[in-house]
């Protein structure tokens, strides 16, 4: 979209995107693309400004649509491929696979260095190279023996939902799984390791609890200015790492959870980061009806229980993994529930303003 | 020869007027539909060839109720139907 940076805001909903722009009298809404389609992701490749809308459609699948041109927020939008598993082996290791090879739904889209990633539910990473005209299965992922222990977190399977590009480096490229833990390639995705030491999973039998390939990372972000830091919000805990993911540490809770699904960090401060907390595992709701959002500007060694302008009673919103984002002023930050409200903040998440309380379940914002 | 339709339901998302087929089984004469609208099968079939779950087929009126093995012999003058199931919603 058009228009001054950080002034405009996607945002993916089970009815259709929105591109939420800033006018003179304040945000305003629109009319949705897809109106009445799910959208399960949102991507805007910085370097082609082509954006990526991808579907997930009840009765038709996934598809994955182009703007090559998002600069009015209704441009014109035309389908591309989407991600689609080969043939199910019908002989050897794979080929009573339990997990569907299917692709029930993009849950995770992210472009750099030319190239388009996206991770699916169920937890295939496909790569494009083209533009999304072509992708293919990252088999070398796919096919790991370690995939037969990785769980559904939320769903029935196993999904990727995270993927950070090392800007200074195309051939490195992170994912995070729910529940399959943290992995790394530095070779395009020719081979990959799983780099979640430090992560505990306390859901576990003890003997398994600190098995780096069973860990519900919820969602995983990376500073984009210093990349060899990463953030994690999981099912149990927060946690950074400082060495690019080699080792985790757990952050110490803040108030008033540290339970939650998503988390925005800093474009350039790596000690900045914010979260959506809520009451717990059992309790996926705001404590006390009072929604605030939680951020650290050192590092995770404290945090500000900061909100004014969130509901404060009485209020139930969930913010789910890939609905928190933060603009790259570092400033302006979106947040969207799947009760369908959409708030703003542009000092940092001091104070918000609530665009919407009546879009559709919203499953992902990217602040543009 | 077979004649394939796809309900309003599916060609509001990708263009296919009703035609008649080349066919003799029910994959082949989805198959030849799809050669003339390519962008129809994805939202048929699923990643493996199988019928969505959420779409229906019927021959003459009949639902066909496998998925997945659909060599179904076809006569001439057979009409296959694909709609969009009520599940799903």
């Amino acid at each position: 979209m058009n228009g001054p940076a950080n002034s405009s805001i996607w945002v993916g909903t089970r009815k259709g995107l929105f591109a939420v722009r800033k006018g003179a009298s304040g945000w305003e809404v629109g009319m949705p693309s897809f109106p009445g389609e799910p959208v399960s992701q949102f991507v805007r490749d910085p370097q082609t400004g082509a954006c990526y809308a991808a579907l997930r459609l009840g009765h038709f699948g996934v598809k994955l649509w182009k703007s090559q041109d998002g600069s009015n927020g209704s441009g014109e939008w035309k389908q591309v491929a989407s991600p689609a598993f080969p043939a199910k082996p019908e002989e050897g290791e794979w080929k009573d696979d339990a997990t569907p090879w299917n692709v029930d739904m993009i849950w995770a889209l992210a472009a750099g260095h030319g190239t388009l990633w996206a991770g699916c539910l169920p937890a295939g990473l496909f790569k494009s190279d083209d533009g999304g005209e072509s992708w293919a299965l990252v088999e070398s992922l796919w096919l790991r023996p370690e995939r037969k222990e990785w769980m559904g977190g939320g769903y029935d399977h196993a999904g990727i939902h995270s993927i950070a590009i090392d800007p200074r480096d195309a051939n490195h490229v992170t994912i995070a799984i729910s529940c399959g833990g943290v992995w790394q390639t530095h070779d395009g995705g020719k081979t990959w390791a799983n780099t979640s030491k430090g992560m505990i999973a306390d859901f576990m039998p003890p003997e398994r609890k600190e098995d780096g390939n069973i860990q519900d990372v919820h969602c995983m972000k990376m500073c984009a200015a210093e990349s060899e830091v990463l953030w994690a919000q999981n099912h149990f805990g927060i946690y950074r790492s400082t060495d690019a993911g080699k080792q985790w540490n757990r952050i110490g809770s803040p108030q008033p959870t540290d339970f939650g699904f998503a988390v925005a960090v800093h474009p350039r401060d790596a000690r900045t980061a914010w979260f959506v907390p809520a009451h717990s595992d059992q309790r996926r709701i705001p404590v006390d009806g009072r929604m605030v959002i939680t951020r650290t500007r050192d590092g995770g060694d404290s945090f500000e229980t900061i909100g004014d302008g969130l509901p404060e009673r009485d209020a139930y919103h969930l913010v789910y993994r890939h609905a928190l984002d933060v603009g790259d002023d570092g400033d302006t930050l979106a947040m969207g529930s799947t009760t369908g409200g959409l708030w703003v903040s542009e000092d940092g998440g001091a104070e918000w303003t609530c665009v919407s309380r009546d879009l559709p379940p919203i499953a992902v914002v990217r602040v543009a | 020869m077979p004649h394939v339709e796809f309900a309003p339901a599916l060609t509001r998302h990708v263009a296919c007027a009703p035609q008649d087929v080349d066919a003799h089984t029910l994959r082949e004469a989805l198959a030849r539909a799809f050669d003339a609208a390519p962008g129809m099968r994805n939202y048929v079939l699923d990643d493996q060839g199988c019928v969505r779950k959420h779409v229906a087929v019927f021959i003459n009126s009949r639902m066909v109720t496998d998925r997945t093995h659909l060599d179904v012999p076809l006569e001439r003058g057979d009409n296959v139907m694909v709609i969009q199931a009520l599940t799903g919603g």
